[in-house]
């Protein structure tokens, strides 16, 4: 089991790294190919003011006409957010590991603050859960991808939950742990969970015709 | 072009009109028309309630009309003008009628020499063209895009060869409408067609045909060809073998077919007024080698400085050179020669003249108000308040310009030296 | 909640074309338009939609129908466009009929769902594109596609015929000769500062516009022309059936028309659908990144006229009003602020719809919807009680509305939901309110 550790927290760890970046660039690049083939009439438009201005704009819960129709939904989406990155990011385990592999030194979360976080995300995990469970317009579109895409998230969560709570055998949940972030780290660029990086430039997208073309808003 | 020649070019200024105010008892004068020889300046007047005629210089019409519009001289000097009496149209040349009256005239094209004068053509509900006064003897439920062959012998619209029930898409599918030359109808159909065009002799005839819901393809005489496209654009005859040529798109881009055949494989987001040379060995067009930018392009090979609006390609009578208008968008125009934006930017400018020896060129544009004539890129001594493009002499060695100033209308010879 | 199934509505285009459609060609044109037309857009809106579900308060057929989900945005989108990219075109005939109908009458393409969409999905890209589809697959609504076939025929949108249109307006110059001596309709008069443009039903239905327009020029001194030619209808329903290809062919018509006359500019009435398809649409096919040649709307025109003062009321409209923001012109090209400027230098009392200006909902008539016809007229009326209400709430009689279709659309409303009210271009009120000659 030890070894098994060993070469989850190794090897696989930097072939899940690997996926992940090689994934992101090979997605980006191909399909900017593909945009620069094909929708020359779109790519135009882009431009970086109105772009980046709408990226910030709908970073600003209860801004756009979309955020104030569902403040559950707002709410949720942006806990997730904050509290994932958060999570994944300065978690004082996570911080101890960019040290140790990449010689990166950044802050670190408190631990109870870590933990709460940690539980907080879960808890919207189950918000879009209960969304797609209950409400009827997320329901009827909702397909097995979506739910892919919530599992592979929630997963490392409540293994990195249970593992630091104790909960069942440590090195057991600790690997688990390890292997269900490796696998959400590598399929990021192959899944919904792309939108990490699409969403960048949709809403840049969307932005640049509002703010260029249609001379209005687009929030 | 003998014509030419035989004009006044005598190097100078003259007025033909002192005072374009409008003359005695006119109610109003509408916006003025000169001659090709620019001898003659003419204006619809209305000489009365209900009553118009046309002023030619300081002289008007004898006859008048209920209603006047679309005056237009030939290109040997004559002034038409559709005009109605008794609520019946027709045209008047130099004042007295060309043919019979009838239901509505419009469209007045000409022959290359002029000699020769059309329009389309409407009676009884039914529709057709005129030559010289003469309609044709078939009629049809409606004709659009009429032609003119060069030697104004032969005329040409796409007509409607079938009645269709209102909103009735299958026979819109079968295809109602067809070429229709001298009145008669070619015998394949058409779901549309558009913009027939003659050969240089006049007797062939080129035209865009959507043959299928989703396919494009060009027409000559009554055979359409076996490729079709996506879309096309107007044909053009090669004039060393009456190939025909035409822009066409296919997945997406544009490119040019002779006959059917790709020539220049479709890498363009557009191709637009494909010309050939005079002498059929320069094939020309305004190409957008990139999204949004467009420049001109000669047997296939664009110029390197893109614009992004390009209209109005005119070519050199040698082939080898070609002159165009580039704008952003319609305003700040350029004048493009050669590849070569001329000095300055313009509100609005006119297509380029070449001399018959095709070493200068020639452009009206206006900047301010003001009208401008320019030679090879350098201006007239002065600008005018209006002015019409300018006309070279047969040996290229002198301008023509016809021009209002201080409210006259005047003719100037000036050398090309001079600009 | 209820589905595309449940209320197909019957009509000769989208039958006659399913009729002939087998699985095999669907299938060949869906992966033609998909790996031919298509690229990293589409591709790439599909993936990134998180189906949240929060674009569905944006569209007014959804809060219409009591929030029923087959009506959202990404309810169409997932039901059509995504459907087809997941089988990979391997859809039943029936299932094309049900697309269609989503695509050409239960979506208006007003995008007022991107104001809701948090990751930037253009739904209304998405469902021209299933419009798309459905042309190439012979499957379009019997009406809008005959219009498409005026426009391909005659490069207008009512079958026309060339001197109907001359006619019209020397008609029209007629008319209005009795009311303002010497006044003219300058046809083709190279070098204008303004060529007007209208669309095809305005010299067929509506010439009072014509009279009007030519009023307003004269009384404003305007250096004007209308073209004799085709070319001069700026309307575009081939954009709305799909067919680009004469998309292209009549906006190059239109800007060509002005161009060839030496214009400065077009002036166009007021109209929204042709202003996207000049501003947005056409010119993109065209390969021009903007208008080859400015085209305004007479929103902004008049609005110039009032700034130079070329405008003279001889008093202000006395009866409140309220003002319909129409997509295409609002939303699509931001002449809100214009608008109201316009309004309030007409109107006393202006009173404004909630929400408005670029958050106002459809007309529920526009994206061609009411170019569909009668068969789907219901469709229109019951999928926009939401603009009914909206109307209703203002309490007032009037509205000013600037565009053709939402004219049509919002009258319709009217009577059906038994409103009492009545609706007005901009340019009625300014020649009610202008100070004419004394005859």
């Amino acid at each position: 089991m030890t070894e098994f550790y060993a070469l989850v927290t190794g090897p696989l760890a930097w072939v899940a790294f690997g996926i992940f970046i090689i994934g992101l660039v090979y997605r980006f690049v191909s399909m900017l190919a593909l945009a620069k083939a094909k929708d020359g009439s779109s790519l135009a438009y882009m431009s970086w003011f109105y772009g980046i201005r709408s990226i910030l704009v709908w970073m600003i819960p209860f801004k756009s006409m979309g955020w104030k129709s569902d403040p559950l939904a707002t709410v949720t989406t942006f806990v997730f957010h904050i509290g994932f990155l958060l999570v994944a990011v300065f978690l004082n385990a996570h911080v101890v590991l960019w040290d140790t592999n990449f010689g990166i030194s950044i802050p670190s979360l408190p631990t109870y603050v870590g933990d709460i976080v940690s539980f907080v995300v879960i808890a919207t995990c189950a918000v879009f859960a209960y969304r797609r469970f209950a409400l009827p317009q997320v329901k009827s579109v909702t397909k097995c991808q979506d739910w892919f895409a919530l599992i592979l998230v929630v997963l490392p969560f409540i293994t990195g939950v249970l593992a630091y709570h104790q909960v069942g055998p440590v090195l057991l949940m600790t690997t688990l742990h390890v292997i269900f972030a490796e696998i959400l780290l590598a399929l990021i660029p192959f899944t919904r969970l792309s939108h990490a990086l699409f969403v960048l430039f949709t809403r840049a997208y969307m932005g640049s015709e509002f703010g260029g073309v249609r001379n209005a808003n687009d929030w | 072009m003998g014509k030419i020649s035989s004009w006044d070019w005598e190097t100078g200024q003259k007025t033909v009109v002192d005072s374009l105010s409008p003359l005695e008892g006119h109610g109003w004068q509408e916006e003025p028309y000169v001659s090709p020889d620019g001898e003659t300046v003419a204006a619809i007047v209305q000489v009365g309630e209900g009553e118009f005629s046309i002023r030619t210089n300081n002289t008007v019409w004898e006859n008048t009309f209920e209603k006047i519009w679309y005056p237009r001289f030939s290109p040997d000097g004559r002034l038409t003008a559709i005009c109605q009496q008794d609520m019946e149209w027709v045209l008047a040349v130099d004042g007295e009628p060309l043919g019979e009256t009838t239901d509505y005239i419009w469209d007045t094209m000409f022959s290359e020499d002029g000699s020769a004068i059309s329009t389309m053509y409407k009676s009884m509900e039914r529709y057709g063209m005129c030559l010289n006064g003469e309609p044709w003897e078939e009629l049809y439920e409606n004709v659009t895009t009429p032609a003119l062959s060069k030697d104004g012998v032969h005329t040409a619209g796409v007509a409607q060869v079938e009645s269709m029930g209102a909103a009735d898409l299958d026979a819109f599918k079968r295809g109602v409408y067809t070429v229709v030359i001298d009145g008669k109808p070619w015998t394949t159909r058409f779901l549309n067609a558009w913009g027939p065009s003659f050969n240089d002799a006049g007797d062939k005839v080129a035209v865009q045909a959507r043959v299928t819901v989703y396919e494009n393809t060009i027409a000559v005489n009554d055979k359409p060809w076996a490729q079709t496209f996506n879309q096309v654009w107007e044909p053009t005859f090669s004039p060393i073998d009456d190939s025909v040529a035409a822009p066409v798109r296919q997945s997406g881009k544009w490119g040019v077919a002779r006959d059917g055949a790709l020539i220049w494989e479709p890498r363009y987001q557009q191709c637009l007024e494909l010309t050939h040379s005079r002498d059929g060995k320069k094939l020309w067009a305004i190409v957008s080698p990139e999204y949004g930018l467009f420049t001109a392009a000669c047997d296939n090979a664009p110029w390197e400085q893109t614009f992004p609006t390009v209209t109005d390609l005119v070519v050199s009578p040698d082939g080898m050179r070609a002159g165009v208008l580039a704008s952003t968008y319609s305003t700040d125009f350029h004048i493009v020669v050669d590849g070569t934006p001329w000095p300055d930017t313009y509100d609005m400018v006119w297509p380029v003249v070449f001399s018959e020896d095709s070493k200068n060129v020639a452009a009206m544009v206006e900047k301010n108000g003001k009208r401008r004539i320019l030679v090879n890129g350098k201006p007239f001594e002065r600008d005018f308040d209006q002015a019409w493009p300018p006309v070279f002499s047969e040996d290229g060695t002198k301008v023509l310009i016809r021009a209002i100033e201080n409210n006259s209308y005047v003719r100037i010879v000036a050398e090309v030296a001079q600009f | 909640m209820s589905h595309i199934a449940d209320r197909i509505i019957s009509d000769v285009g989208l039958e006659s074309g399913v009729a002939s459609l087998t699985p095999e060609k669907i299938e060949a044109v869906v992966t033609r338009v998909l790996k031919g037309e298509t690229g990293a857009k589409l591709k790439v809106y599909k993936e990134t939609c998180m189906r949240c579900g929060l674009c569905s308060q944006g569209c007014h057929f959804y809060m219409s129908h009591d929030q029923d989900p087959s009506y959202s945005p990404v309810s169409k989108a997932t039901e059509t466009m995504y459907e087809l990219i997941d089988k990979k075109g391997k859809v039943s005939p029936e299932r094309i009929y049900q697309m269609a109908q989503i695509a050409f009458t239960e979506c208006n393409l007003c995008k007022r769902c991107a104001h809701y969409c948090p990751v930037g999905i253009d739904i209304a890209y998405v469902m021209i594109t299933v419009r798309r589809i459905c042309y190439l697959l012979d499957v379009v609504p019997q009406y809008i596609r005959d219009t498409a076939h005026s426009h391909s025929s005659t490069m207008n949108q009512m079958w026309v015929k060339d001197d109907e249109w001359i006619d019209s307006l020397q008609w029209q110059e007629d008319e209005a000769r009795d009311e303002f001596p010497g006044l003219r309709i300058p046809l083709d008069k190279e070098g204008a500062d303004v060529y007007y443009s209208v669309i095809g039903p305005e010299p067929k239905f509506r010439t009072q516009l014509i009279y009007q327009a030519a009023a307003i020029m004269n009384a404003a001194g305007i250096d004007w022309t209308m073209p004799s030619h085709p070319g001069w209808d700026n309307s575009d329903m081939c954009m709305y059936v799909g067919d680009w290809e004469n998309m292209g062919r009549i906006k190059r018509a239109h800007y060509e028309s002005a161009m060839k006359l030496r214009c400065k500019r077009i002036v166009m009435g007021e109209c929204g659908h042709a202003f996207r398809s000049i501003y947005d649409m056409g010119n993109r096919w065209l390969g021009y990144k903007e208008m080859p040649i400015p085209v305004i709307h007479a929103i902004q025109f008049y609005w110039e006229l009032i700034q130079d003062g070329k405008i003279k009321i001889t008093h202000k409209y006395e009866k409140p009003v309220t003002i319909q923001d129409p997509c295409n012109i609002i939303r699509g090209r931001g002449l809100m602020d214009k608008l109201r400027d316009v309004v309030h230098f007409l109107c006393d009392e202006v009173v404004e719809m909630t929400p408005n200006r670029e958050h106002n909902y459809c007309c529920c008539a526009g994206g061609g919807v009411i170019n569909c016809g009668p068969p789907f007229k219901n469709t229109r009326m019951t999928g926009n009680r939401v603009k009914a209400e909206q109307l209703k709430n203002t309490g007032v009689k009037d509205i000013v509305i600037p565009c053709h279709n939402c004219h049509g659309g919002i009258e319709d409303i009217i009577g059906y939901y038994d409103l009492g009210m009545h609706g007005h271009f901009i340019g009625d009120i300014i020649y009610e309110l202008m100070e004419k000659p004394e005859v």
